[in-house]
């Protein structure tokens, strides 16, 4: 080793010590000085994991609330509202469910907070209840009429828009808008009350569209008609005509 | 809080559709400064090899001034990144617990191996027996920085000397890999993001590190042809010429990548092509189209075509190359600007377009930036009056 | 004091509580954290495009739950809505917390297709944001959920750069990178996270994909699932079912 260092010119050696102090101290620091939850990952991640995990929890969670609210449960269970959690209105419940007397959750007795949920828009899945917030009993509150554990309308729904809204309205721009609902699609009362299990029908054959569309059937007056036999070789009308929009794709 | 209301009037000039989280641009003007700085010094560095390892006689004389180049950028490299670190007080994990699959975690061991056994080490190697020579002679302050520096060394014999030459040369060739990782290790940690398309490519190291050879030998010639008036010299045009002719080779090679990457994006026409053209026609015509393509290379290729081909009288060329050296600088920049904001101005979703609102003032606003611009040539000219890059006799031109 | 005495005392501390204050049997249930093994969980979530009515529950409730500056930016989880016209035209927008603030601007007649798309952190099984953090701050627990140590982040915004998603943000207060955790801390107790706690028509479904008997395994059966840009191999584990091919 000496001998080494003694072959090597004089600054040569200076450089290497310099680094080699340098390295030392490096190692050093880092072996006896550096505490191990700042260089060991899997302590890193572990205190990370603990932390994460006692954070403080807002929302109580459904099995919470029946504990103590039986009654409102009860009548919820069977409404339409029985998917709906009760912090989904009620807000975050857990500081309640700590300390019952103390924090109280917010019941929101507004038309805006139905409406979150209940205003027309054309993008909500079809089947879904919507209103006008402008048109449906304006200024009164919904809870009036609708008690919001078992929101059933006071009224069985007259028309098939308060489900069927955006099918409705496209309808309604459409050269089929004066046809009701009923004329194509056969609806027992029993669908305004179990919407999914009772379900009306839909035509399934081209005769069905052809009693007024085609040439030969009767009381032809303005309505454009097809000869049934060769227009539309083997489909079924609505494989190319869309019947809520007609004259669109 | 004011962020809030600052967002309210970005989204006023959002265009198309933006995931929400993407209203705030991330890495902003100081992630744009960064690797214009590392390029500068690997491509400094690169010139200065060009000399020791491929022999290039005529570049000698810009060969020290290089090197105190590329160390008065690389001291300032690392502050546009702590400055834009959410969390700077922190920056020490990296050395603690760096993610191996992270190509940024990487730098601290980049940044550190190339200043202290690269750029550091052949800058000593080089200047040991004058600052020895030089420690002797001055008085006061200096010479004691000059003996502390020089680690007390002593020996100027010609043995000593031949063997710190040798040294010199094995550290660049050390050194070349070493400036590519350097500056190639960003283009990497934009190359492999999936995520981008605009930055996901194959070429994004290659395509930085030419840009950086090419902005840094033209630093290196405007230094050049600044400093040696200032201190009184004459300029050495057959030196001139040499950086120039490098320059415009390393241009053309820098060009043929871009043009390529341009080419093959077209032809592909992947689904990002739609929302990238609109980014290229829109936001970012201005710097792509007209400063880095037009400004920043077509016209200083044209210049140095025309220089070499019309054997132009010298006061003329000197002229010329100042233009084109400036001329590159702002299209180097702007090329920086375009893959680092263009990448962040187009959505994710491909659906939209959002916009880079630039602070004057704040930690990563505009006066931020321009300080950390100016920061190494004021470090150079530190450099320079305690380590003086030439002596009398090559100032007047031998 | 080290983790292990920290343990021990809340131990202690809360089980003297039980004797003393007589709690409950579910207050029981929130201390299944000490009994929590990560590695017994797989967790992933699924969502049904054509249950979601776009009320916006599930944003208000993630900011609440989670503290998230309750401003229209900084997102954990949010709802896209698209709308295809007939002239093959896409509108996208993300929904206000309030369900739809300005009364809508288009015609139902020319509407092709119309649907909101809840978004949020795939907790992808190949991570691009775990691989590019350059001090291992953001990483992956056994029980597949991607967290990041707000401790230890220093804010360099490179995890939120290769999330292709847009599912991550810098926290604005404590200035380092921030995402949905699944709720994490409500996880390890039992709970389902808040947004699907509080969806009002079951969109969300979350599941223990190493349980013998969860919704989401009946999801992943009844439905054909996608996952959001699968060419990027980032392996997602919020899937979709019914989703439209012009998200993205």
């Amino acid at each position: 080793m000496k001998g080494f260092f003694n072959k090597l010119p004089e600054q040569a050696v200076r450089v290497i010590v310099v680094f080699l102090v340098l390295a030392a101290g490096v190692f050093l620091i880092r072996q006896f000085i550096i505490p191990p939850e700042m260089k060991e990952p899997t302590l890193q991640m572990e205190s990370s994991m603990e932390r994460e995990a006692a954070k403080e929890v807002k929302y109580a969670g459904g099995q919470v609330c029946v504990q103590c609210h039986e009654k409102e449960h009860d009548i919820k269970k069977a409404g339409y509202h029985r998917d709906l959690s009760c912090e989904s209105c009620h807000g975050p419940a857990q500081k309640h469910a700590d300390n019952p007397t103390e924090a109280k959750p917010t019941s929101p007795r507004k038309r805006d907070y139905c409406a979150y949920c209940h205003t027309y828009n054309s993008s909500r899945p079809t089947g879904f209840p919507q209103i006008n917030p402008d048109t449906h009993n304006p200024r009164k509150p919904c809870i009036t009429c609708h008690n919001p554990h078992n929101p059933k309308p006071s009224q069985t729904p007259r028309s098939c828009a308060a489900c069927h809204a955006q099918i409705e309205r496209t309808k309604a721009a459409s050269y089929h808008a004066l046809l009701g609902c009923t004329v194509c699609h056969n609806t027992p009362e029993k669908h305004k009350l179990l919407p999914r299990t009772v379900t009306p029908t839909k035509p399934d054959t081209r005769e069905f569209c052809g009693k007024c569309h085609d040439k030969a059937s009767p009381g032809n007056k303005g309505r454009p008609t097809v000869d049934m036999d060769i227009h539309g070789e083997k489909y079924v009308c609505w494989q190319c005509h869309y019947p809520h929009m007609l004259g669109g794709i | 809080m004011e962020a809030v209301q600052h967002f309210m009037e970005l989204s006023q000039q959002v265009i198309g559709f933006i995931y929400p989280n993407e209203i705030e641009i991330h890495w902003s003007i100081l992630i744009v400064v960064y690797p214009y700085i590392t390029g500068l010094v690997a491509g400094a560095f690169i010139l200065a090899s060009l000399v020791k390892v491929f022999n290039v006689k005529e570049l000698q004389p810009t060969y020290r001034l290089a090197l105190l180049t590329a160390l008065a950028f690389l001291l300032i490299a690392p502050l546009p990144l702590q400055l834009h670190l959410g969390r700077p007080e922190r920056s020490y994990e990296m050395f603690m617990t760096p993610n191996l699959t992270s190509a940024m975690a990487m730098f601290g061991f980049v940044y550190l191996w190339y200043l202290m056994v690269v750029l550091l080490l052949e800058i000593w190697f080089e200047y040991r027996r004058d600052m020895i020579v030089w420690s002797g002679e001055a008085k006061g302050v200096r010479k004691w920085i000059l003996k502390i520096l020089s680690l007390f060394s002593t020996d100027t014999s010609e043995k000593a000397v031949a063997f710190d030459k040798k040294t010199v040369k094995v550290i660049t060739v050390i050194g070349i890999p070493s400036a590519f990782l350097l500056h190639g290790y960003v283009g990497f940690i934009f190359g492999s993001i999936k995520a981008n398309p605009w930055w996901s490519s194959v070429m994004m190291p290659v395509v930085f590190l030419f840009s950086a050879i090419v902005s840094g030998i033209a630093i290196v010639m405007l230094l050049y042809m600044i400093i040696i008036p200032l201190k009184g010299g004459k300029i050495d045009m057959k030196c001139l010429d040499k950086v120039a002719s490098f320059l415009f080779y390393a241009v053309i090679v820098d060009f043929s990548i871009e043009v390529l990457d341009f080419i093959h994006r077209l032809y592909e026409s992947e689904e990002s092509i739609k929302i990238l053209s609109q980014l290229v026609t829109t936001k970012l015509f201005m710097s792509l189209v007209v400063l880095q393509i037009l400004l920043g290379m077509l016209l200083p290729l044209g210049v140095m075509v025309i220089i070499k081909v019309f054997k132009l009288q010298e006061e003329l060329r000197r002229l010329l190359y100042f233009i084109c050296g400036v001329l590159i600088q702002m299209g180097i920049f702007s090329t920086r600007w375009n893959v680092v904001i263009g990448g962040q101005l187009f959505s994710k979703s491909f659906r939209g377009l959002t916009t880079y609102k630039l602070e004057v003032m704040g930690i990563e606003g505009f006066l931020v930036a321009l300080t950390l611009l100016i920061l190494p040539f004021v470090i150079l000219s530190i450099l320079i009056k305690l380590l003086p890059p030439w002596k009398k006799e090559e100032l007047a031109g031998n | 004091m080290d983790r292990r005495d920290f343990l021990k005392n809340v131990c202690l501390v809360v089980s003297s509580g039980v004797f003393v204050g007589g709690l409950s049997s579910d207050a029981w249930a929130k201390l299944i954290r000490k009994d929590y093994d990560p590695s017994k969980h797989y967790y992933g979530m699924g969502i049904d495009i054509d249950k979601c009515i776009g009320c916006g529950r599930c944003m208000q409730a993630c900011k609440t739950e989670n503290d998230v500056p309750d401003v229209p930016y900084y997102f954990r989880t949010w709802v896209e809505r698209y709308v295809i016209k007939t002239d093959r035209t896409v509108t996208v927008k993300t929904i206000g917390m309030g369900g739809e603030e300005a009364p809508d601007t288009f015609v139902e007649k020319d509407i092709l297709r119309s649907f909101f798309v809840p978004k949020l952190c795939n907790q992808c099984d190949h991570p691009p944001c775990v691989q590019v953090c350059p001090v291992g701050a953001t990483f992956k627990t056994d029980d597949g959920v991607i967290l990041v140590d707000s401790k230890r982040c220093i804010g360099c915004r490179y995890c939120i750069q290769a999330c292709p998603y847009g599912a991550r943000y810098l926290h604005p207060v404590t200035r380092v990178a921030d995402k949905c955790t699944f709720c994490y801390h409500r996880l390890v107790r039992g709970l389902l996270p808040a947004c699907v706690e509080v969806c009002p028509k079951q969109a969300r479904i979350f599941g223990d994909m190493k349980s013998i008997a969860s919704p989401l395994g009946r999801f992943t059966r009844m439905n054909k699932t996608h996952v959001l840009k699968p060419s990027l191999n980032t392996d997602p584990k919020v899937y979709y079912a019914n989703l439209d091919g012009e998200v993205n």
